[in-house]
């Protein structure tokens, strides 16, 4: 009986493998992505891993152009955009979204966009136009990267929460602060470039020797900062997180409201708005896109309103366009921040690199 | 019953065993080649395309300038004193590593193998769960345990998060799985019976085991100990989680200088770095391999299992559990605590969250739960392609030489590629990931947009867990057999049948659960591929851990307590597949 049974198993085995493969083939939406040719009706954006939009937003702007939007996330921002440096010529897709002052001189640098004036820029303030003279990229949205703090600790200690980065300094927040590493965290670079837009190419590193003597602590990511070490987070909480200030983004806190249950009266944290640094994040036609004419569409739609409008909630930026308004939840429970630092991204790409050494071996060592 | 003493039956390459019938030369292992040829074909022609290929080109695109080569670059990487740390760190974790796992994990695969108790089956499939959870739920869990206001800390004030204590419990946590699968599944079917006559031989206990049983785990336990070993040196994620700014490895390094800082040279000399070392392991680990294997008598696991007997082997028994309990369950357990732990106490809030698109406020397309759904998916066709490729290598390097040896060179050239099969566990994710960017770009292989490039990647570092799970025991088939059949004029294909496969059913589903294993807890090279929007269980949840809210970290803790019973309910089945088995099957 054995053998017979055991042929059973095995070709039972063998045909679930071949059944599988065929339903995965069958299954997974457009098959064959790369061979599109220029006629294709999908246009493909390559994208960080933070990209979101709804999907009847998505839906719209296939009736609008006839073209299906294709995401395909990269990685990290920084990951993200270097692969696409590495594919140079070769794209994976039409479009890029998720460069940003902080990495943009690299990717003009590299040849890696095709010059497009979107339709409808005239809507976008000449200040977010990261490349105004020649249109390589359309800017998409901007955010603030910002001191977050737990409002509770502060108010049951009857302490002021801190409002500035000298703030940060005061003897009174020692030990409080948690940071993500520059090096490897878009949050924890906007900081270090705010702290060197306010002080100065001299004044930033005897800043940071005062951060270090008061405390402050380093972890790897946004996630760990956030989640595990700052105690005003839900996941904080959780993990009983014993910092009250973290570095984190002025949306934070209607994201937290948006995300409990029920709902609270007040964001549980707040922003310290003399801390932010703004970061403005673009996207490109690919150099080499197999689908040029779906690009520029997909371009001309991402300073649309209709997107610009749903993107707060969705990726939890502010929109570029004039016309776009912030949802009820952002203007009530968030901080708009009246005068972020910024920095030149030539000077930015100048420094960046050097920059991230100094500050590893000053705060790490 | 004779024993099987390792230095009579040694089948050192080339020279028949002592009791090897010589076969006619010439036809014979003609044929041999033949159709050990014809095995390798797909293997070899898999890993020159999926990983030869896209590795070459980027390490050469590191070392290349213009046209000339610049391997004055390897020097001068290797002496940087930052790397050099690197790299002693790298080691001496590793080996620590290896030495703890194998000292917590020895007695779980002997308790597993040899002892019954209710509740086995289930023991098994939750120390092979941690095997597959993605390194970011299990950074969270041990952060729960070990970090700031966890377990440790609520009850003696001990914190170890970033400490090397971390990452090294975490790294037995992982392999805990490997250890006990590897050699338990061996020690399972090794035959008591030699045991006990040696100890009516007048043996003490642990004279027979140690004559006995151990020379005949040693292949086994080689094997888990190298995959730890290669695992823990090249160990990424939970470097990354748990070590903190201050503790680096070489793969986390190779990562940094190919993803964050594009420094394809200094890449490239780190890749051939770890190559080296994880080559010069191999090398070893394969000699001492030869040296070892012996003709086992395998028999029916069902048979050598008892209840425990006698206080030495409940206690062993209860202080396996104790261990499983204490580092296994425990972190598990905080995430199932905190995936119920919901505002306003416990309930289902965050899995009833898990089910619309709408809850997560736009995080994915679709409602995370069709997460589940891809992974599955996935893993089936991982898993199909690495039982393919991985079975056809095995039974290739297990192809009995015949008598006369064959050219010797043929058997170095298998041999080669044993150790070439073990290679994507050596080799940087990260590397394998933009090696496929930059060469399969064009049709008919534009595989980089392609949803069959996951189960590739992951079928990848699927196949050395099918070939070193499968080639013990295939090679332990006594050759006698084989031999029998075939002087009785049984075809190659007729003798695999029904000598080899009834014996190495076993090993097959393990390695079938290792491969689906791998591809759930997305290893390799998968993260660093660009993935269209049909996110997959880790993905989905270190989106989700990557988000503000409750609500979000409360789904990401439900979505990776899904995770561990779908792994779980996955390894249970896998480990019932066994058919049934009747008295006269050996």
């Amino acid at each position: 009986m054995s053998t017979t049974k055991k042929i059973a198993v095995s070709a039972l085995a063998a045909a679930l493998g071949v059944t599988t493969l065929a339903a995965c083939g069958g299954g997974s939406g457009d098959g064959s992505a790369g061979a599109d040719g220029s006629g294709s009706k999908t246009v493909t954006l390559v994208s960080h891993d933070s990209f979101n939009a709804s999907p009847a937003v998505l839906k719209e702007f296939t009736e609008q152009t006839g073209y299906t939007v294709k995401v395909l996330k990269s990685g990290d921002a920084v990951e993200a955009l270097n692969k696409e440096i590495l594919t140079k010529g070769s794209p994976q897709g039409d479009v890029f979204f998720g460069v940003d002052n902080t990495t943009l001189s690299r990717a003009l640098d590299n040849g890696l966009f095709t010059p497009y004036e979107a339709k409808g820029l005239e809507r976008v303030p000449e200040a977010v136009r990261l490349d105004p003279g020649k249109h390589r990229v359309t800017p998409v949205d901007s955010g603030d990267i910002c001191v977050n703090y737990d409002r509770k600790y502060f108010a049951d200690r009857k302490l002021a929460p801190p409002q500035t980065l000298d703030d940060l300094a005061e003897p009174a927040y020692r030990n409080l602060l948690v940071v993500e590493n520059p090096e490897r965290s878009s949050p924890g670079l906007g900081f270090l470039l705010g702290t060197a837009a306010a002080y100065g190419d001299d004044g930033w590193q005897d800043y940071w020797k005062k951060l270090r003597a008061n405390g402050v602590k380093v972890v790897d990511s946004w996630e760990i900062a956030y989640n595990q070490e700052f105690s005003g987070s839900a996941g904080g909480r959780a993990a009983k997180g014993d910092r009250p200030l973290v570095v984190s983004y002025a949306s934070s806190p209607p994201v937290e409201v948006l995300y409990a249950e029920p709902r609270p009266k007040t964001a549980p944290t707040g922003v310290s708005t003399g801390t932010c640094f703004r970061q403005i994040e673009a996207a490109g036609l690919l150099d080499g896109a197999r689908n040029e004419a779906g690009g520029k569409a997909l371009l001309d739609f991402l300073i649309s309103r209709k997107f610009q409008e749903d993107m707060p909630l969705t990726m939890f930026v502010n929109p570029v366009a004039e016309d776009a308004k912030l949802p009820p939840l952002f203007t009530e429970f968030g901080e708009v921040i009246a005068e972020p630092r910024t920095m030149a991204p030539e000077k930015i790409a100048e420094n960046r690199d050097q920059w991230i050494q100094s500050w590893s071996s000053l705060v790490l060592k | 019953m004779v024993l099987a003493r390792p230095e009579v039956a040694e089948a050192s390459g080339g020279s028949a065993g002592p009791r090897g019938r010589r076969l006619p030369r010439g036809k014979a292992s003609l044929r041999g080649a033949a159709a050990r040829a014809a095995l390798l074909a797909l293997p070899v022609a898999f890993f020159a395309l999926f990983f030869a290929y896209p590795v070459a080109s980027i390490v050469g695109r590191g070392l290349r300038e213009g046209d000339s080569w610049r391997f004055g670059q390897i020097a001068e990487v290797v002496a940087r004193p930052d790397i050099l740390g690197v790299l002693w760190f790298t080691l001496w974790q590793a080996v620590a590593s290896t030495g703890l796992t194998l000292l917590i994990a020895l007695p779980g695969a002997y308790v597993l193998a040899r002892l019954d108790f209710p509740g086995k089956e289930l023991l098994r499939a939750v120390v092979t769960v941690p095997f597959v959870l993605p390194t970011v739920v299990v950074g969270t869990a041990f952060l729960a345990l070990l970090g700031r206001g966890g377990l440790l800390d609520d009850l003696w004030g001990v914190r170890l998060d970033t400490t090397v204590w971390a990452i090294l419990l975490a790294h037995v946590f992982f392999n805990y799985a490997v250890v006990v699968r590897t050699v338990g599944g061996l020690w399972a079917q090794l035959d008591p019976r030699q045991e006990e006559a040696a100890r009516v031989l007048g043996a003490g206990r642990f004279t027979a085991w140690r004559r006995v049983t151990l020379p005949a785990l040693a292949p086994a336990v080689a094997a888990a100990a190298l995959m730890v070993f290669l695992f823990t040196f090249t160990s990424f994620g939970v470097v990354q989680i748990l070590g903190g700014p201050a503790y680096t490895t070489l793969e986390v390094e190779i990562y940094r200088q190919t993803a964050q800082v594009l420094d394809l040279s200094t890449a490239a000399v780190l890749t051939l770095v770890q190559f080296a070392a994880v080559g010069g392991i191999l090398a070893v680990h394969a000699r001492t391999v030869r040296r070892r294997e012996t003709a086992l008598r395998l028999v029916d696991p069902s048979h050598t299992a008892h209840r425990p007997r006698g206080a030495a082997q409940r206690a062993l028994l209860g202080s396996v559990l104790a261990t499983v309990g204490l580092l296994i369950a425990a972190p598990l357990a905080v995430l199932v605590e905190r995936s119920f732990d919901g505002p306003g106490g416990y309930g289902l809030v965050f899995y009833r969250a898990l089910q619309s698109a709408e809850a997560s406020g736009g995080t994915f397309l679709v409602p995370p739960l069709e997460a589940v759904w891809n992974s599955l998916q996935y893993a089936l066709a991982a898993t199909a392609v690495a039982l393919l490729v991985g079975s056809l290598a095995a039974a290739a390097l297990a192809f009995p030489r015949t008598a006369s040896g064959g050219a010797p060179t043929a058997g170095r050239v298998v041999r080669g590629f044993d150790a070439l099969l073990m290679l994507p566990l050596g080799v940087s994710a990260v590397t394998v990931g933009f090696g496929f960017l930059i060469t399969l770009d064009e049709p008919p292989l534009d595989l980089r947009t392609s949803w069959i490039l996951v189960p590739l990647a992951q079928a990848l570092v699927g196949v050395p867990f099918v070939v070193r799970t499968m080639l013990p025991v295939l090679r332990a088939v006594d050759a006698r057999l084989r031999e029998a059949a075939a002087v009785l004029g049984a075809s190659p294909l007729r003798v695999w049948r029904e000598v080899d496969l009834p014996l190495v059913r076993r090993a097959l589903l393990v390695a079938a659960g290792f491969a689906f294993a791998v591809s759930l807890g997305e290893f390799g090279a998968t993260v660093f591929i660009a993935r269209p929007d049909n996110p997959t269980l880790p993905v989905a949840v270190a989106r989700l851990l990557g988000r503000p809210g409750e609500l979000n970290y409360g789904q990401a803790m439900a979505l990776s307590t899904i995770l561990m019973l779908v792994c779980a309910v996955a390894l249970l089945l896998l480990d019932r597949l066994r058919p049934d088995r009747s008295a006269g099957e050996f």
